[in-house]
């Protein structure tokens, strides 16, 4: 256990001393989620109506930050899947660490990258004119659900990542998937201002359960749930957690 | 699960006479290909084992199940003292593996990913930053520690895989096919780099494509093909199976090889093999072979460009085995590939 530990900071600090060195990667967490922001904000923002909210930019920012969020397990989906492709597994499978230590380091390391990414998304909102209308006890349990909803989404990825053989179908594979699970939320646009089929798939959209608490946590809007968010996050980890502990065995022993 | 550091202290050899490394009966299977089928061997503690065979022969399959990284179908195997399938995690603190291709990280430096495996191996930071600036100095990698991997040239990424493999002084060393891809320069720089690790007393399997690669640095050798071992013993042994003595005939016509084979099948047990511009065939005896060579290719209407005796090579002992022409200079272009890919 003390070496699970042990080795899953040692892998952790490995992957974050690479990100810096990878400018592409680096730029998806820092500059990307600002650019969507504004772009949102800006572009959008006047034509979509949000009853009960000051102004769009109350409404988008925990949606924003939400998809964000789940999409930070990409690093570890092209992390897993490089590692694979380049033989570096066979290195680490071959010391006497633990092997459940490479997965929980990717995903840990996430855990930074989600909090950098995060508090950029936090401090461009502030900037052009978000405000919080919550007190500090809901603001903390807000950044925890979303720490934990991007961790549980860390481990999807990790499986989406080994699924495929280069870090490039990774990538494109996660987009595929978890692009359209969180448009048709509430993250960008009222839920009742969508088709009939489609408000029926938003309402029991993950997405959607976490993105209303988060406005509940952040800017007082009623009709979120912590119990069902947090539930969701542990339910996302505890099948993918599994699955991609099993596909890593079955890649990895090739 | 307290992490044994022992190893790393001290070049333990297993108790008495047990072997280094002792499989018998390795069977390994994928769908219906028998990548390994069946190798049984033995490596003297201290001594150098070569793993000979052609591309696809099951080299890289016995490697990753000798060091844990595969699960054998059959067979059982014990490195260093201990079972690969029941103390798997025992076994890997006792050996260290380069792989067929250097197993570093691109985006680390040399210094960061010596580090790094250090403590995974269990080390504390400083340990394993004073132990990774030995390695560094001793493979010649001092002025680059600094940089990242990715700028590293294929001779300096090998070096640094090898020092990778060696961060806890292991017994026992894995190298699959270590120069495979290297200019010729960084191969003979790594093969004394090897010697001069079993000089140190460390036990050594290599696999390697290359003949000449064995015959230098193998004690003993197991030539494999198709997952089975087709021969084994020293290099001298290996030769001297071979027969005393090789005929080699150059043709005026290439084309006159079918019938240039059945001329000299009478002087020989095994057929003779046809080569580029000629064919080869082991010869039991000298004395006469040339006289009666030339006559009976004569009369078969054969055109002789040159005859002549030598003793026979490595590379005759594959050929005579394997019934192929060693794989030298096409393995050595695919490696290119293999550095740019
Ligand atoms: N993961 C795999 N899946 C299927 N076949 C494999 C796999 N790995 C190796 N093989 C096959 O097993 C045989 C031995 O391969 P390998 O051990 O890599 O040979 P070598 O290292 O001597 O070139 C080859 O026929 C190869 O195609
Ligand atoms: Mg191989």
């Amino acid at each position: 256990m003390r070496r699970l530990a042990t080795d899953t900071l040692i892998t952790a600090e490995r992957n974050l001393t690479r990100l810096p060195r990878q400018p592409d990667l680096f730029t998806a967490f820092t500059i990307q989620p600002i650019m969507f922001v504004l772009l949102f904000v800006y572009v959008f923002g006047g034509a979509i109506v949000t009853p009960g909210y000051d102004n769009y930019k109350d409404f988008l920012i925990p949606g924003i930050i939400v998809q964000n969020i789940a999409f930070g397990g990409f690093i570890t989906a092209m992390g897993l899947a490089e590692d694979l492709n380049k033989g570096l597994i066979d290195r680490f499978r071959s010391l006497p660490m633990s092997r459940a230590a490479l997965l929980a380091g990717r995903t840990l390391s996430d855990v930074v990258t989600n909090v950098t990414s995060m508090t950029i998304l936090v401090i461009t909102g502030l900037i052009i004119g978000f405000s919080f209308d919550a007190g500090v006890g809901d603001i903390v349990t807000g950044v925890l659900l979303l720490i934990l909803f991007g961790y549980a989404f860390s481990w999807v990825f990790a499986f989406l990542g080994m699924l495929v053989s280069t870090p490039e179908a990774a990538n494109s594979l996660g987009f595929m998937l978890v692009f359209p699970l969180t448009f048709i939320s509430s993250a960008f646009v009222p839920v009742d201002s969508m088709p009939e089929a489609l408000q029926v798939f938003a309402e029991v959209n993950p997405f959607t359960v976490i993105v209303d608490e988060m406005r509940e946590l952040w800017v007082g809007s009623p009709g979120g749930s912590l119990w069902q968010s947090v539930a969701w996050s542990v339910a996302i980890t505890a099948v993918f957690a599994p699955l991609a502990v099993w596909r890593y065995r079955k890649n990895a022993e090739r | 699960m307290a992490r044994t550091v022992t190893a790393m202290h001290s070049i333990e050899k297993p108790a008495g006479s047990e072997p280094a490394i002792q499989v018998t009966g390795l069977v390994k299977t994928y769908g219906h290909v028998r990548a390994v089928d069946g190798v049984s061997f033995q490596v003297t503690p201290g001594t150098v084992f070569g793993l000979l065979g052609p591309n696809g022969a099951g080299k890289t399959t016995t490697v990753r199940v000798l060091t844990t990284l595969q699960s054998p179908d059959a067979g059982d195997i014990r490195v260093a003292g201990v079972d690969a399938v029941a103390d798997a995690a025992q076994l890997r603190e006792r050996i260290g593996l380069a792989g067929q291709y250097a197993a570093v990280d691109d985006m680390l430096t040399g210094e960061e990913n010596l580090v790094m495996v250090g403590r995974l191996y269990g080390m504390s930071r400083k340990q394993a930053k004073a132990r990774a600036g030995e390695l560094l100095t001793r493979f010649e990698l001092t002025e680059a520690a600094g940089r990242v991997v990715k700028k590293y040239s294929g001779g300096m990424r090998r070096r640094l895989d090898l020092a990778a493999a060696l961060v806890a002084r292991p017994p026992v060393l894995f190298l699959d096919e270590p120069t495979t891809g290297l200019d010729p320069r960084s191969r003979l720089d790594l093969w004394e780099m090897i010697e001069e690790l079993t000089g140190e007393g460390t036990t050594v399997l290599l696999t390697t494509q290359y003949l000449d690669e064995a015959d230098r640095l193998a004690d003993d050798i197991a030539v494999i093909d198709h997952g089975k071992v087709i021969a084994s013993g020293t290099p001298a042994e290996l030769k001297q199976r071979v027969g005393g003595e090789r005929l080699e005939v150059k043709l005026e016509d290439p084309a006159q090889a079918p019938q240039a084979i059945e001329a000299l099948a009478p002087l020989s047990d095994e057929r003779a093999v046809a080569e580029e511009d000629g064919v080869t065939v082991a010869v039991a005896r000298r004395n006469g072979t040339i006289v009666t060579a030339v006559q009976r290719l004569g009369a078969a209407g054969v055109g002789v460009d040159d005859i002549g005796l030598r003793t026979p090579t490595m590379d005759d002992v594959f050929l005579s085995l394997t019934g192929k022409v060693a794989e030298h200079e096409q393995a050595q272009q695919t490696n290119d590939e293999e550095v740019a890919a």
